[in-house]
C-alpha cells in the first residue's frame, strides 16, 4: 500500500527523521492561514498524487508571495495531474502540501528495503541525491553506499557512522544522520515498511538535514497489525478495478490490452498473459481467481472484467485440481447469464471433471467458445478478439 | 527413490482442525500420505479424521514419532507455527499458508540457521512424490510415477507441467512448490541438488517467475552441478514494472528481476527454455529421448 507525501512526512517526522514546516490544504481559503502558521517568505507548492515525477509535470511548484501560493494551489486542486508515472489519464489532485521552501547545499539519496537475496533489512545511500537511484546504480555502481541490518542485534550506530563520513558529512550532520537511520529501522519494524525512499535528502546551507521528499509503500500482508496505516488508505489514488477486485480477495492488475483474462494462480495468470500476446494479442489485465476459485468469484471476477470497456473477448483459463471444472462451468454459465457478457468468452478447462465441464459448456446454448488446450485457447481469444473490433 | 518424502515419512499438520487443514489432510491421506496426527493448541485429546490431536507439536512427535510437518495455520501466526516445528527437531516443514508478513518471514529465516530443518514455501502447494506421499494442497491424480523432477515458484504452473510430464508418459520423481513470497524456504539451488543426486530423476523442469534473482543463480548453479537436462519456463514476460502480480515475490522492481533476463542466464547456462507453457512436457521428452 501506498500513502501520500505529507502522510509519510508525518510518520517520519513522529520516528526522529526531520522534514520542512508543511501543512496539508484542501481549499484554496486555507492558504494564506497556513503560510502565516508556517512563515518565511518562500514556499513549496506540492500535489499530493501516488506518483512520482510530479515536479516535471507541473505538480511542485516554488512560489515567493502567498498570491502566488493561492494561484498555484486554485490550479492543482480538482485537477488530475499526469506525470511519467500515473500513466494517460493521470491522478486526481485533491490535496496539496505546502511547505516552507529549503535553503539547499546539497542533496543526497536514502532508503530502507527489505533485500530479497539477502534477507535483510538494508539501507541504500548515495551522495548523489535527487537523481534516479536505479540509473546511478547501473553506472557508477560504486556510487552507492549500502549496509544490511542483523535482525538480531537490529541497527548499530556505527553502521550510520560509516554511511555518514562515506557521504563526507562533519561530525554534527552524522549525529543526526545516525539518529535518521535509527528512526527508519524502528518505523520499518513498528510499521512494516516495505520501503521507505528519502530523496531527495537535502543538506540545507545551515548544515541542517532534511528530508525533502519521501515515499513509503506498506507490505500489504502486514496490514491487518496495523489498522491505523489502513486508515490513510486514499482510494482515490487506485485504479476502480483493482479496487474493487481487493475487496473481493481477487487479485488484478489492470493492463493495457484487449483480452480480458481469468485464470486461477498467480503463475498460471502470467503465462496465459504472456501466451496471449505471443499469439498477437494483447492481454487487458491480469486477473488471479485464487485456487479454490467458486462460481462467486467467478462471476464477480467476470464483473469486474467487463467494466473495462476496451475488452473485447474473454479468456478463462482454469486448471481444476481442488476445484472440479464442472463446478467451474457452471459458474461461468451463471456468471455469462447474470452479467450479460456481450464479448466473446473462450474457455480452457482441465483437470478435475474437465470433459464434464466443457459438456456443461457446450449443452448451455450460450456462446461460449470451448478450447482443448491453452494455447488453442490463447489463439482463439486472440481472433474473437480481433473478429469483434 | 526420490527427494525429502517417500512412503516412510511421517507427517503431522498444525492447524490441524482448520477447514483448508481438514480438507486437504483427507486428500492426503486418501493419498497415502502417512498423516498421523496434527496440532491445534487447545484442542490435545481430541481425534479428528481418525488421528489424535495434540496441543503442541513437541508432544505430537514424542506420541507419534514424526519427522515432518504441513502448516495451514493463519498468516499472523504462522512464522510462529514455522518456528515451533523447527525448534521441535522436525526436519521438513512445509508452510501452505499465503499472506506472511515479509518482516515475520525475515526473522524467521534468520532463526532456522540455528536447525537442521528444510522449510518448504511459504505460499507455496507443498511437496509430493506420486504413490508415495503428499503434503499440500496439489491434486494428487494428475501426477504419475516416473523420471522428471519439478521444482517451481507457482502453484497451478507446476500442476501444467505435471500433467504434461504424465501425459507424455515421463511421469514425475519428486515435484517441489517453493512458493511465491519473497523470503522463502528451500530455492531452486536446494531443490536442483537434491535432484542432481537422486538416481530415480532423469531430467529436471523448473518454473520461475518475475522478480528477484533466483533463477540467475540457478542458472550459474547448473552450469557448474547439473548434468542431467534442465528444461525450464519463465513467467511474466507481458508484466509492467512494479506491479505485483498476485503472489507477493512476483514483481520487476528497478529495471531487475525481468523474465529476458532470467530467461538469457538460464540459456546461457544450456537450460532448453522454452517459450510456450504448453511445450514444457514435449521439450522434456525431446531430451529424455
Amino acid at each position: 500500500m501506498n500513502i501520500h507525501e505529507y502522510q509519510a512526512k508525518a510518520l517520519l517526522s513522529a520516528y526522529d527523521v526531520p522534514v520542512p514546516a508543511g501543512k496539508v490544504v484542501r481549499s484554496v481559503e486555507e492558504v494564506p492561514g497556513v503560510l502565516r502558521e508556517l512563515g518565511g517568505s518562500c514556499w513549496l507548492v506540492k500535489a499530493q498524487i501516488h506518483a512520482g515525477a510530479r515536479g516535471k509535470a507541473g505538480g511542485v511548484v516554488r512560489v515567493e508571495s502567498p498570491d502566488a501560493a493561492e494561484r498555484a494551489t486554485g490550479r492543482l486542486l480538482g485537477t488530475r495531474l499526469i506525470t511519467l508515472q500515473t500513466g494517460p489519464e493521470g491522478l486526481p489532485v485533491s490535496a496539496v502540501l505546502l511547505e516552507k521552501a529549503t535553503d539547499i547545499a546539497r542533496e543526497l539519496y536514502l532508503s530502507v528495503l527489505i533485500d530479497r537475496g539477502s534477507e535483510r533489512v538494508t539501507f541504500v545511500a548515495s551522495a548523489g541525491g535527487g537523481m534516479d537511484i536505479e540509473e546511478l546504480a547501473s553506472q557508477q555502481p560504486e556510487a552507492i553506499l549500502r549496509f544490511e541490518v542483523n535482525p538480531a542485534v537490529g541497527f548499530s550506530a556505527y553502521q550510520g557512522r560509516e554511511m555518514a563520513f562515506a557521504l563526507g558529512l562533519d561530525a554534527k550532520q552524522t549525529g543526526v544522520l545516525v539518529k535518521t537511520l535509527a528512526g527508519l529501522y524502528r518505523l520499518l519494524q513498528d510499521k512494516d515498511t516495505s520501503q521507505i525512499e528519502i530523496n531527495p535528502l537535502a543538506l540545507t546551507s545551515s548544515g541542517d538535514l532534511v528530508a525533502l521528499d519521501a515515499k513509503l509503500n506498506f507490505d500489504d500482508n502486514a496490514l491487518y497489525a496495523h489498522p491505523d496505516i489502513e486508515t490513510l488508505r486514499d482510494p482515490s489514488q487506485e485504479d476502480e478495478k483493482e479496487r474493487r477486485a481487493r475487496e473481493h480477495d481477487l487479485s488484478y492488475v489492470t493492463l493495457e490490452g484487449v483480452i480480458g483474462c481469468m485464470v486461477n494462480g498467480a503463475g498460471l495468470a502470467m503465462a496465459t498473459m504472456d501466451l496471449v500476446k505471443q499469439c498477437g494479442g494483447e492481454p487487458a489485465n491480469f486477473l488471479d481467481v485464487g485456487g479454490g476459485a467458486s462460481a462467486e468469484r467467478v462471476t464477480e471476477a467476470f464483473k469486474i472484467i467487463l467494466s473495462d470497456s476496451k475488452v473485447k473477448a474473454i479468456l478463462v483459463n482454469i486448471f481444476g485440481g481442488i476445484v472440479r471444472c464442472d463446478l467451474i462451468a457452471e459458474g461461468i454459465i451463471e456468471a455469462v447469464k447474470e452479467v450479460h457478457v456481450g464479448v466473446p468468452v473462450v474457455v480452457r478447462l482441465e483437470g478435475t471433471n474437465a470433459d464434464e465441464g466443457r459438456r456443461l459448456l457446450e449443452r448451455s446454448g450460450l456462446a461460449i467458445i470451448a478450447a482443448n488446450d491453452l494455447l488453442e485457447a490463447a489463439r482463439k481469444a486472440v481472433a474473437a478478439a480481433q473478429g469483434g473490433a | 527413490m526420490s527427494v525429502l518424502v517417500d512412503r516412510n515419512t511421517k507427517v503431522i499438520c498444525q492447524g490441524y482442525t482448520g477447514r483448508q487443514a481438514t480438507f486437504h489432510c483427507r486428500q492426503a491421506i486418501e493419498y497415502g500420505t502417512q498423516l498421523v496426527g496434527g496440532v491445534t493448541p487447545g484442542r490435545g485429546g481430541q481425534t479428528h479424521l481418525e488421528r489424535p490431536v495434540f496441543d503442541t507439536v513437541r508432544e505430537a512427535i514424542q506420541v507419534t514419532g514424526a519427522e515432518a510437518s504441513v502448516i495451514f495455520v493463519p498468516p499472523p501466526f504462522a512464522a510462529d507455527a514455522i518456528l515451533e516445528a523447527a525448534d521441535c527437531g522436525l526436519r521438513l516443514v512445509v508452510c501452505i499458508t499465503e499472506g506472511i508478513p515479509t518482516l515475520h518471514m525475515l526473522r524467521v529465516k534468520a532463526a532456522l540457521k540455528d536447525y537442521d530443518c528444510v522449510l518448504i514455501g511459504p505460499n507455496c502447494p507443498g511437496i509430493i512424490t506420486p504413490d508415495e506421499c503428499k503434503i499440500g494442497i496439489m491434486p494428487g491424480f494428475i501426477h504419475r510415477r516416473g523420471c522428471v523432477g519439478v521444482v517451481s515458484r507457482s502453484g497451478t504452473l507446476t500442476y501444467e507441467a505435471v500433467w504434461q510430464t504424465t501425459r507424455e508418459g515421463l511421469g514425475q520423481s519428486t515435484c517441489v512448490g517453493i512458493g511465491g513470497d519473497p523470503i522463502h524456504g528451500m530455492n531452486f539451488i536446494d531443490a536442483l541438488a537434491l535432484f542432481e543426486a537422486d538416481p530415480e530423476t532423469r531430467g529436471i523442469i523448473l518454473v520461475g517467475e518475475i522478480g528477484g534473482q533466483e533463477e540467475e543463480e540457478a542458472a550459474e548453479y547448473i552450469r557448474h552441478h547439473v548434468s542431467k537436462p534442465v528444461v525450464a519456463y519463465i513467467a511474466g514476460r507481458t508484466a509492467p514494472p512494479g506491479r505485483r502480480m498476485g503472489h507477493a515475490g512476483a514483481i520487476v522492481s528497478g529495471g531487475r528481476g525481468t523474465a529476458e533476463a532470467k530467461v538469457a542466464a538460464l540459456r546461457r547456462a544450456g537450460v532448453d527454455v522454452v517459450d510456450l507453457p504448453t511445450d514444457m512436457g514435449g521439450r522434456m521428452k525431446d531430451c529424455l529421448t
